[in-house]
């Protein structure tokens, strides 16, 4: 291995490489900030200039810098307007934004930026000892058991409602797994609940979607009540420096969530999205009550446990692609026909044929890493001052990107009627204090969830599978125990503030 | 009746119609090679139909009342704030999405950030319109020069703008 490993750094350790690795860093932090441009369609963009560039491994590490700094360059807009392009993403801005709104804007993209290095890191160091083991685990997973994974991320919804809140987190859920249901599924040659409008054969987008539900209702609200735009700060930039204490506080977070980022991102399918709703629900579970009540309001741990698994889960999926050749994602698919095209044929010969490939992705994607953070921690008092800028111009920038983003992905104008239409129901859902959030999570869950649902009862040919798959039962069960636990702890609660005594 | 419910019950009649869709609608045109699959198309959305109506009502009729929180915006106050910025706003909104594909980018685009600062009451146009087109153009050239993304640039009537 070590041998391998010098290999993959001399490659990568050459002038060219390293202007590579920066220029795509930079490419990608910035086209990234535009919400709809993610990850994926930044690398589908980037892969002409990588294969005219002729060898794999400049290419790849090309790649891999855009990758990363595309991924940060997302968090960056969740972070800054609330306006989470990527759907990895749209679990920082549960505590990024607030953090923004406090005026530790810079703190915030600080974190965020110090978890993602962690995360990518500990992920890649994960990648080079267990890949080929992981290959194998990996492959146990069946539909069934994915179906039971994503039951486990919705359940864990629960864990982002407050005490009482439980019916109304899942009352989003289940409302953003039927609008999942509309348009045509990839097993039903059928269109459903399109009411017959055309535009509404390919179903909601879904950056339509997420614009509406968090950016649109927030820029909605600045508008409404402009003492929300003067921060007390007046826009200034404080507070970009973590403190010792916070350090220890997110230390033990970013080591978790890295580990449990990555091996969820090893399930094919499963991939960044679940891995950084899991890691955000799981850290507010086994938060002390002081540190759970932040969540959700600007906790730095909030903060740190999403992008750390988001980056580790990204990491993680590149395992069955180096060494089975399944593309676990959108991104994985899309850097296998990269990869593909450069003549690498990914699959479980990799690591013996070409050996200097594969070491040479693994190098280049912790080099990515360190770049993008030397590159970004000098950058973020400027970007953070992007939140500087004065309201009556803010404002409409923030709707017109929120406009751009489901405008470019459909190139479809009807998109911002509906976008438009959608952020009206957010706002008003939101004065209800209905949780959004979980609306938006079942609805990127929601085609996942019944496509590994249908596949398991047509090979099991019916609902047999819970009970044939203990791996399933097991899931479904955590799954079960997720949903009672709140309310159950709610009702205790309310019985104590009534002064009935416990009844343990 | 507080504004939750209200929604809860709007919520209901949609998943009720959405519920009715799945049970009595989606199956008729079913082929008869499908109908011996163990799930149809309607499997999933029967289950999310009652589930969802089985959590309205409990929204519905619970007795948990919240309050707002603080910080946020009280709806029951809602013609003290700015509400009729935020209504133009809407408006701009969706006249850009009309206007979008007949005027061109552009032009639009312009229109759209000019007239929304001035509806939040920015009055130094001497600063916002180049700020608006430099923006403008930097975006069109970013998305449809450098990204390849089709965005028609100038009214129909001058051509497609390459």
């Amino acid at each position: 291995m070590l041998e391998g490993i010098m290999i993959g750094l001399s490659t990568a350790f050459t002038f060219s490489n390293l202007m590579m690795v920066i220029g795509g860093c930079l490419i990608g932090t910035f086209i990234g900030m535009l919400p709809g441009l993610g990850p994926m369609s930044i690398i589908s963009i980037m892969i002409p200039v990588a294969i005219t560039i002729g060898d794999p491994s400049a290419a790849l590490i090309l790649l891999a810098g855009v990758y990363y700094g595309a991924i940060f360059g997302g968090s960056t807009s969740s972070i800054l307007i609330n306006a989470p392009g990527v759907a990895s993403t749209v679990a920082t801005s549960f505590d990024g934004y607030p953090l923004a709104r406090a005026g530790k804007a810079g703190k915030a993209l600080t974190v965020a930026a110090i978890s993602s290095f962690c995360g990518g890191s500990i992920g890649a160091v994960l990648l080079m000892i267990f890949a080929p083991a992981l290959a194998t685990v990996a492959l146990l997973f069946h539909s069934s058991e994915y179906f039971a994974l994503m039951v486990v991320g919705l359940s864990a919804i629960a864990a982002f409602a407050g005490t009482g809140q439980v019916a109304k987190a899942l009352l989003m859920t289940l409302l953003g797994l039927i609008m999942a249901t509309v348009g045509e599924g990839a097993l039903f040659n059928m269109p459903r609940f399109t009411m017959g409008i055309m535009d509404l054969q390919s179903g909601f987008g879904f950056v339509t979607l997420a614009m509406a539900m968090f950016a649109l209702p927030e820029a909605l609200y600045l508008v409404l009540d402009p003492t929300r735009s003067n921060n007390e700060t007046g826009g200034e930039i404080k507070d970009l420096r973590i403190t010792r204490a916070e350090a220890k506080e997110i230390a033990p977070v970013i080591g978790r969530q890295s580990v449990q980022g990555f091996l969820i991102g090893v399930l094919p399918g499963a991939g960044a999205t679940i891995a950084s709703f899991l890691g955000y629900a799981v850290e507010r579970n086994i938060a002390s009550k002081e540190d759970q009540e932040k969540f959700g309001k600007g906790s730095i741990k909030g903060l740190a446990a999403p992008e750390a698994a988001n980056n580790a889960a990204c990491t993680g999926s590149f395992v069955p692609l180096l060494t089975l050749g399944i593309p676990g994602s959108g991104t994985t698919a899309i850097l296998l026909g990269a990869l593909i095209a450069l003549n690498v044929n990914p699959g479980p010969r990799l690591m013996v044929d070409q050996p200097e490939i594969f070491w040479a992705v693994i190098i280049s994607m912790y080099i990515g890493n360190l770049v993008l953070l030397i590159l970004n921690l000098p950058l973020i008092p400027y970007i953070a001052k992007i939140l500087a800028v004065p309201r009556n111009y803010l404002i409409p920038f923030i709707l017109f990107f929120t406009m751009m983003g489901a405008y470019i992905g459909q190139n479809n104008a009807t998109e911002l009627l509906i976008l438009v239409g959608l952020g009206i129901c957010a706002t008003v859902l939101r004065f209800a204090d209905y949780p959004l959030a979980p609306l938006l999570i079942g609805f990127i869950l929601g085609s996942m969830l019944e496509d590994n649902f249908a596949r398991a009862m047509q090979l099991y040919d019916g609902i047999g599978f819970v009970l044939e798959r203990p791996m399933t039962m097991g899931l479904l069960g955590i799954a079960a125990v997720l949903i009672i636990l709140p309310s159950y702890r709610a009702r205790r609660a309310r019985l104590r503030a009534k002064g009935v005594a416990d009844g343990d | 009746m507080a504004l939750d419910r209200w929604i809860s019950l709007i919520i209901l009649m949609i998943t009720m119609a959405y519920g009715y869709a799945a049970f009595f609608t989606l199956d008729v045109g079913l082929p008869p090679f499908m109908q011996r699959n163990a799930i149809w198309p309607s499997t999933f959305p029967k289950v999310l139909a009652v589930l969802a109506i089985g959590c309205a009502l409990i929204i519905l009729l619970g007795k948990g009342e919240s309050e707002p929180k603080e910080a946020d915006i009280d709806y029951r106050r809602l013609t003290d704030y700015n509400l009729g910025q935020a209504l133009l706003l809407l408006a701009m909104m969706a006249a850009y999405a009309l206007m979008l594909r007949p005027v061109g980018f552009l032009i639009s685009t312009v229109a759209f950030l000019t007239v929304s600062a001035m509806v939040l009451g920015e009055r130094k146009l001497q600063y916002l319109l180049p700020i608006a087109v430099l923006a403008t153009g930097v975006v069109w050239y970013l998305v449809q020069q450098v990204l390849g993304i089709y965005l028609r640039p100038l009214p129909y009537f001058l051509g497609t703008g390459g």
